[in-house]
């Protein structure tokens, strides 16, 4: 593609005529890819396009099956295991490599420890890493354990570490993933940064706007094919889009259909305080999309884990259909009909290293019962039925589970959760980290479950989701309701004047209506 | 589409699939080749009375792993067993010699006996169980304490010596270790019941299924409205029952109990798991593995007593050795599938 002879700074890593294939399923046709000094390059793509794939050929990861990898014009067969990180190139996962127990300076220094003979040097080790995270303008102190920063700490703290390691190639996978609004802001003058110190930064997004803002140049893959390595100034978010699926995205979200005022409340939720949840009321009715909207650590999952008893009450009441409930374990909710679906898919939703089966039926395996026995046919229909309904491609329905790409894994924990029948569902980060294409199937299948009847609360960090999906929004803030929007309120401002607490009020005598 | 459980050979790289599935088979390789080696060194190995012998003295080991296998699959550690066979033994000796002073000589002595030791396993499972689910502590911590307090137990009652069954009550209860049934003895048809069933349980019942869901991912299962507590209490009370069951059939072989009863029994347990495939962290439980581990244990011991070439008192080292190796060999396979993800 690009790159031939140009005056700009020459190509320091580049990928040439890469094809990888896993035992017979080609993922990479013959794909060129390049990224010069002070260059943040883009890689975009719907789920199972090769992205990940890519990006672990060019970090040494995976070997490509043929074409070869060349490191400052030379060909070169990077190091398995992460070692790349010795020639520059160091590698952000989406989920942040920190051991918990470690202080940030420990973390920073792991594995190239300043050291006096045998002992370490602490004092010099935490001085330099204050030193690293203040150019970062970060105020982190070196000393905190890993276990008690954010996300978005953790996060600049592995930025720390790339930059300790004079990486000349940080490659960074979902990046703004897990960040809100304003550490999102925080990450993109941090690239700004290392930008200018030349080095070259290579990003999978999913989130096109920000793609436009960062990246130089964008690097689309289809099902496995280079489709176009693209200037950024050449683009627009739709034609990005457009590229990534090979069709008009006319629609992301379905039309929403009228809300029934006059539809009875089937859950209604008053006083509660949590863990986390402080005074929280608010009615759901039958048929209803109620959006909950708010900055990370709002409150809005500590709501749900506490209405479905993953998480203890300390007062206030539930009523479900006009009785109190109080459940104490999931059984128990999932028993009643309501049922939640965690926006953590690794860490609590699959189970990674299990095959497709045994993770849509873990919930329900109860049904799945011939006599005494499990049996395997009734469970295999239930996948059969699962992957039609909510479109799961699996390349063998042997395959683990924690190799599917995100969008799949996000379908088939929707379609666990459909096994168990609720009919109140809450789904927290419906398309968190997962393309275009499976959003908009993820928002159809929304739409039409709340046309079925269903009643369903969407938690949602990304602002235009939960305008373009719900019928109200209740937005949170600091673990309580700070304020209910309907109607022409909802709108992208107005959310974060409440979100931001820059309004508020007026909240709980509508809700509790 | 078929989708099947055990068709997990189909991994990405077909190199990594050929692995995966000599994993599969080889504790089962592993041991006809120890087989075949015993056979070849000395042809009395083969012998009917000879794998009777082996196929008895594998039994405890046997049964008590087959119970570790859950506990293990469900991400726990059981320390206790071996310390927790000798306190039975010994309870169950003490019981039936205080019976044969009230009530004589009878078949019901010995049932008394068996029924003790039912209600101590079941109850000692619980404790560790209870303890570390409620009490939130670490399994391995909780069974080492009590493993400590079964083996002083059992040291107190002996009196810092033997326990002995009384002989007339051991000339009834005598059968259950030497007697055998279609030429196969009582304590390897115990074994094969106690396999069987364990063997449904992981592979055809949801508790099985649930054991490995905690083992693997507890946040997971416990989404996934499973409740955590209760199955993991469950594997430990059924490990207790497993122990009582291989104390029962182990108390008439000697008719006695002392503080060296079931020493290290523990960790031959575990290490028939760890053989068999099961995964140590948890996760995956293989029970047929586990019996198969047993055997070889046993048979790597067998063969020592049958040739030169390596002293017996060499036994623990060949055993490590073992164990070593097959735990090797399973993280090999088991670090290629992680970074495959």
């Amino acid at each position: 593609m690009a790159g031939q002879g140009e005056p700009a700074p020459p190509v320091i890593l580049a990928a040439k005529r890469i094809s990888k294939a896993f035992g017979e399923v080609p993922v990479l046709f013959s794909i060129d890819f390049d990224i010069r000094p002070g260059e943040v390059h883009a890689i975009i793509g719907e789920n199972g396009a090769g992205k990940s794939t890519l990006i672990k050929i060019l970090s040494g990861l995976e070997q490509p099956s043929s074409g070869h990898v060349e490191l400052d014009g030379q060909p070169i067969e990077l190091p398995p295991d992460g070692q790349a990180g010795k020639l520059g190139i160091v590698v952000i996962h989406q989920e942040l490599n920190l051991a918990e127990h470690l202080t940030v300076a420990d973390s920073i220094f792991l594995g190239r420890e300043l050291k006096q003979g045998p002992f370490l040097k602490l004092r010099q080790m935490r001085d330099e890493a204050a030193r690293i995270l203040d150019t970062l303008h970060v105020h982190i102190d070196p000393e905190a354990r890993i276990s008690t920063l954010s996300v978005a700490d953790k996060q600049m703290v592995e930025i720390a570490k790339a930059i300790s390691r004079d990486a000349r190639i940080l490659i960074m996978d979902e990046p703004t993933a897990v960040l809100s609004a304003a550490e999102t802001k925080t990450f993109f003058e941090q690239v700004d940064r290392l930008k200018a110190k030349g080095v070259a930064i290579i990003f999978i997004s999913h989130k096109l706007d920000e793609v436009m803002r960062l990246a130089d140049r964008v690097t689309v893959l289809r099902d496995g094919q280079l489709i176009a390595t693209v200037g950024t100034e050449a683009l627009t978010p739709d034609s990005i889009a457009q590229m990534m699926v090979g069709r008009e995205l006319s629609n992301l979200y379905p039309p929403k259909h009228e809300a029934d005022v006059d539809a009875d409340t089937v859950l209604a939720v008053r006083n509660l305080s949590a863990p986390g949840v402080r005074d929280v009321s608010f009615a759901l009715r039958r048929g209803e999309i109620l959006g909950f909207a708010g900055l990370i650590g709002s409150g809005r999952t500590a709501v749900a884990e506490a209405i479905v008893g993953l998480s203890p009450i300390e007062s206030g009441e539930i009523l479900h259909e006009g009785k109190p409930v109080r459940f104490s374990d999931v059984s128990q909710s999932v028993a009643a009909g309501i049922a939640y679906m965690t926006k953590d898919r690794k860490g609590k939703g699959l189970l990674l290293s299990a095959n497709l089966k045994d993770n849509l039926t873990l919930l329900t395996l109860k049904r799945h019962y011939k006599g005494p026995f499990l049996d395997d046919k009734s469970e295999t229909e239930a996948l059969e039925r699962a992957v039609r309904r909510f479109d799961i491609r699996a390349r063998d329905p042997a395959v683990k589970v924690g190799q599917l790409s995100g969008g799949n894994q996000q379908k088939l924990m929707l379609g666990k959760m459909m096994e168990a029948e609720p009919e109140i569902i809450i789904i927290d980060e419906p398309t968190r980290g997962i393309d275009v294409g499976t959003k908009q199937q993820i928002y159809h299948i929304i739409a039409a479950l709340a046309s079925e009847g269903k009643s369903i609360i969407v938690i949602s960090s990304e602002m235009q989701e939960v305008i373009g999906m719900a019928h109200r929004v209740v937005v949170m803030r600091e673990g309580r309701i700070a304020g209910v929007l309907e109607g022409a309120e909802i709108a992208e401002a107005e959310i974060m004047r409440y979100a931001a607490g820059l309004k508020q009020g007026g909240a709980n005598e509508r809700l509790s209506a | 589409m078929s989708v099947s459980a055990h068709d997990r050979a189909k991994t990405r790289k077909g190199l990594a699939g050929f692995k995966f599935d000599l994993k599969t088979a080889g504790p089962l390789v592993a041991l006809i080749v120890l087989c075949a080696i015993g056979f070849a060194l000395n042809p009395a190995f083969a012998s009917e009375g000879n794998i009777a012998n082996i196929l008895t003295r594998s039994a405890f080991i046997g049964i008590i792993a087959v119970g570790a296998t859950f506990v293990i699959t469900a991400g726990g550690i059981d320390l206790s067993v071996g310390s927790m066979a000798a306190f039975i033994a010994g309870m169950m000796i003490l019981v039936m010699n205080a019976a044969v002073d009230t009530m004589g000589v009878s078949v019901w002595t010995v049932l008394l006996g068996c029924g003790c030791s039912v209600i101590l396993g079941l109850g000692a499972g619980f404790i560790n169980g209870f303890l570390t689910t409620k009490g939130k502590i670490e399994a391995f911590i909780v069974t080492l304490g009590t493993m400590g307090i079964y083996r002083s137990l059992i040291t107190y009652f002996a009196n810092g010596g033997t326990l002995s069954l009384d002989s007339s009550a051991r000339e009834v209860y005598r059968p259950v270790y030497y007697e055998s049934f279609l030429r196969i003895p009582i304590p390897v048809w115990v074994f094969i019941f106690v396999a069987i069933v364990g063997w449904v349980l992981m592979n055809r019942t949801a508790f099985g299924r649930y054991c490995m869901a905690i083992g693997s991912n507890e946040a997971v299962a416990r989404y996934s409205a499973i409740k955590v507590d209760r199955i993991k209490t469950i594997t430990y009370v059924l490990q207790g029952l497993c122990v009582s069951l291989a104390t029962i059939i182990y108390v008439p072989r000697l008719g006695s109990a002392s503080s060296a009863t079931g020493v290290l029994w523990e960790l031959e347990a575990i290490a028939a798991v760890i053989i068999g495939g099961t995964v140590l962290k948890g996760g995956f439980g293989r029970i047929g593995g586990t019996v198969v581990g047993a055997l070889i244990l046993t048979a790597i011991g067998n063969i020592l007593n049958l040739t030169d070439i390596i002293s017996n008192y060499l036994n623990g080292a060949v055993q490590g050795v073992i164990i070593v190796v097959a735990v090797y060999l399973q993280r090999g396979s088991f670090q290629r599938r992680r970074k495959a993800e």
